[in-house]
């Protein structure tokens, strides 16, 4: 065993970019959750997210056209479930599965000529003099700019949900969709922007992935990502500093345990590869002691008439 | 009301279609559980390939069915039964971890063959059968020892099972021939496709100063971080890869199972099948050798081909002694070469290799 061998610089760096994905998917999701709409559809819309940011950056060698594509992408499939939950009152638990088969379906037939195509580059932020900074730099101003849009999304979601009379309303109608109606806020057309803001965002984690994580398209290659972002969200308990910080501990420490691996420590592999998923599970439980509840609309379908 | 009726008659409509099937069943069926996409590109890409091949052969008088994305274990069973109801003649089942539910299954289904790849449990009506995939692992141990100038090999890894650990030490073993110095660093992965985690695996590798890396996992994602770092050597792993030779792809190990399945499907048609035990190599084609590239320093090519030639022809077995096994303790004296049984069935190390196998 020889720890030397693992880089901390590199190996915070790998932690923030295995981070994103799951960190762009969860936090969509959480405003989607907030408003009261369970949408299980995360990893058909990642997937989709991915092979129409992919193509789209092939035909455009701009990898930024990519990601706007990949958000488009995302947010279009999500208002397929919109128009199933929101508009025909279908289950949302049975939408939101039959989009994850339906994207991971659509995606294949979508990438059929992308098969062993390299995409363009994103180029990483220039920091300028910030990246020099022996340690810092490396770690926190060496990222591609997606990485920092991600963060700046949690923030931007916080301070929305917390403080903006546009938090409140959504809020409000993720608690009792009832009473919301009563008051005139519009429930569907708040929830289908939520909806179409969360699928944005799990586009967007869909294609970090085929673009910069890999970067190749293959098909299915979320792998189920979007999976492991619907459960932050939960033992997060929809905050979005926890949704950080549970994507951060589940990719920092699958970075580290690979890591770990390939240096020969004597833990048993079989507790290093489950490590990922026990040590942010019991972090984010036992952050949860407050008991925070679920929004109360949560999964119920709302009629105006009810 | 219309559309009721309208419903009413389509599911009768259905029904009788599907009656009409499992009554007059004229073609041969043969079915296919698949562990990944058919576009992995690696693995799941050439069984996906061998049953196109068995269409084309057959025409007509063969209907081909598959279903990817089955996840090892009880989900895998109700794919199979569904497939079995479904009138299929034939089942190939194409993942280790298929092998338990096969063999339940078929015990309910006495009248449809199963084929299970690459496990070791037979019935009356399972056969296995598997590519000694490790012939081509000692080839690409040769080349990837005489490249790497690190004198570190990555091995991604993916569950701790005798194919893998075979491919393990045939690797090592001619490494190490080459090279004594060398070392590999091996990942469990604990999955056989994850684009996302092969790409990380295969980048935690490389930063940790490996500039050879193998996979046994099934996409080409560590190809793409391979070639983003620049300088590391792969091989294609059960399917060519070529998309990412000459370099860094060198060369690869291609599974050909197209002949193998046509000779099952036609002995199920002339109901001559017979539960066997298949275990072919590069010598019967059912493992072969991708093109080796002009990355490849041309003496190691011909040496890397030489072996290729004499494990063919049966003058050499990637585990001839003297061989010891991690410990330290004996396995195989002078000349002796290792039989079938303790191969399939591999799960120690050989000596020079570090770390341990995952229980």
């Amino acid at each position: 065993m020889d720890l030397s061998v693992i880089n901390p610089v590199l190996l915070l760096a790998a932690l923030m970019s295995a981070a994103t994905p799951i960190l762009l998917a969860a936090t969509g999701e959480l405003v989607v959750e907030r408003a009261g709409v369970l949408n299980l559809g995360v990893e058909g819309m990642m997937i989709v997210g991915a092979i129409c940011g992919f193509a789209a950056a092939v035909e455009s060698a701009s990898p930024l056209v990519g990601f706007a594509a990949a958000a488009a992408g995302g947010a279009v499939l999500s208002l397929l479930f919109a128009l199933l939950t929101q508009l025909t009152l279908a289950n949302q638990v049975a939408s939101g599965l039959a989009l994850t088969l339906f994207g991971l379906g659509l995606s294949a037939l979508l990438g059929q000529g992308y098969v062993g195509v390299k995409p363009p580059r994103m180029p990483d932020v220039d920091f300028g003099p910030l990246a020099e900074i022996p340690l810092l730099g490396p770690v926190l101003f060496s990222h591609d700019p997606i990485l920092y849009i991600g963060i700046l999304l949690v923030a931007a979601v916080w301070a929305v949900l917390k403080f903006t009379r546009a938090g409140l309303i959504l809020r409000a109608v993720g608690e009792n969709h009832d009473a919301a109606h009563a008051l005139g806020y519009k429930v569907v057309r708040i929830r289908t922007l939520a909806i179409m803001f969360g699928g944005a965002l799990a586009g967007l984690g869909g294609a970090y992935i085929s673009l910069i994580r890999v970067p190749q398209w293959t098909e299915g290659m979320t792998a189920g990502v979007g999976w492991i972002a619907l459960a932050l969200v939960v033992f997060a308990s929809w905050k979005p500093w926890r949704v950080l910080l549970g994507a951060y501990l589940f990719g920092g420490i699958a970075q580290l345990q690979l890591n770990l691996q390939g240096a020969g420590v004597a833990i048993p592999v079989e507790y290093l590869a489950m490590s990922p998923y026990i040590i942010t599970i019991v972090v984010l439980v036992v952050l949860s002691a407050d008991r925070t509840a679920a929004p109360g609309s949560l999964g119920r379908i709302f009629h105006a008439s009810g | 009301m219309k559309i009721t009726t309208l419903l009413a008659s389509a599911a009768i409509a259905l029904g009788l279609a599907t009656s009409g099937f499992a009554d007059g069943h004229e073609k041969t069926k043969v079915g296919f559980v698949y562990v990944g996409p058919i576009g992995d590109g690696g693995w799941t890409y050439e069984h996906n390939k061998g049953r196109l091949a068995v269409e084309e052969h057959f025409g007509d008088a063969v209907e081909t069915v598959f279903v990817e994305n089955v996840a090892e274990g009880p989900d895998s069973e109700r794919v199979m039964t569904q497939m079995a109801l479904d009138g299929a003649d034939l089942i190939f089942t194409t993942s280790f971890g298929y092998m338990d539910p096969t063999i339940n299954i078929a015990a309910k289904f006495p009248d449809v063959k199963f084929e299970h790849a690459t496990g070791y449990k037979r019935a009356d009506n399972v056969s296995t059968y598997s590519a000694r995939f490790y012939e081509g692992r000692a080839i690409q141990g040769h080349i990837a020892g005489k490249m790497t100038k690190s004198n570190i090999i990555g091995y991604i890894a993916s569950y701790p099972i005798p194919e893998v650990i075979r491919g393990i030490n045939a690797a090592y073993i001619h490494a190490a021939k080459v090279n004594p110095d060398v070392e590999f660093k091996i990942i469990w992965a604990y999955t056989w496709f994850d684009p996302a985690k092969e790409a990380d695996a295969a980048r935690a590798l490389i930063e940790q100063g490996a500039d050879v890396v193998l996979q046994h996992t099934d996409s080409t994602a560590p190809q793409a971080a391979a070639q983003e770092a620049g300088d590391v050597v792969t091989f294609g792993q059960a399917s060519d890869m070529g998309q990412y030779a000459p370099f860094p792809r060198v060369s690869s190990i291609i599974d050909d199972w197209a002949p193998y399945y046509i000779a099952r499907t036609q002995a199920v048609m002339d109901g001559t099948w017979e539960s066997t035990d298949t275990w072919d190599g590069i010598g019967a084609g059912m493992v072969a050798i991708g093109e080796i590239t002009d990355a490849v320093p041309a003496d190691v090519k011909e040496e890397a081909l030489a072996m290729k030639a004499a494990i063919a022809d049966g003058s050499y077995h990637p585990f001839t002694g003297p061989l010891k096994k991690q410990d330290g303790s004996d396995w195989l004296a002078e000349g002796e070469i290792a039989d079938d049984g303790t191969l399939a069935g591999m799960n120690f190390y050989i000596e020079g290799l570090t770390g341990e196998i995952p229980q």
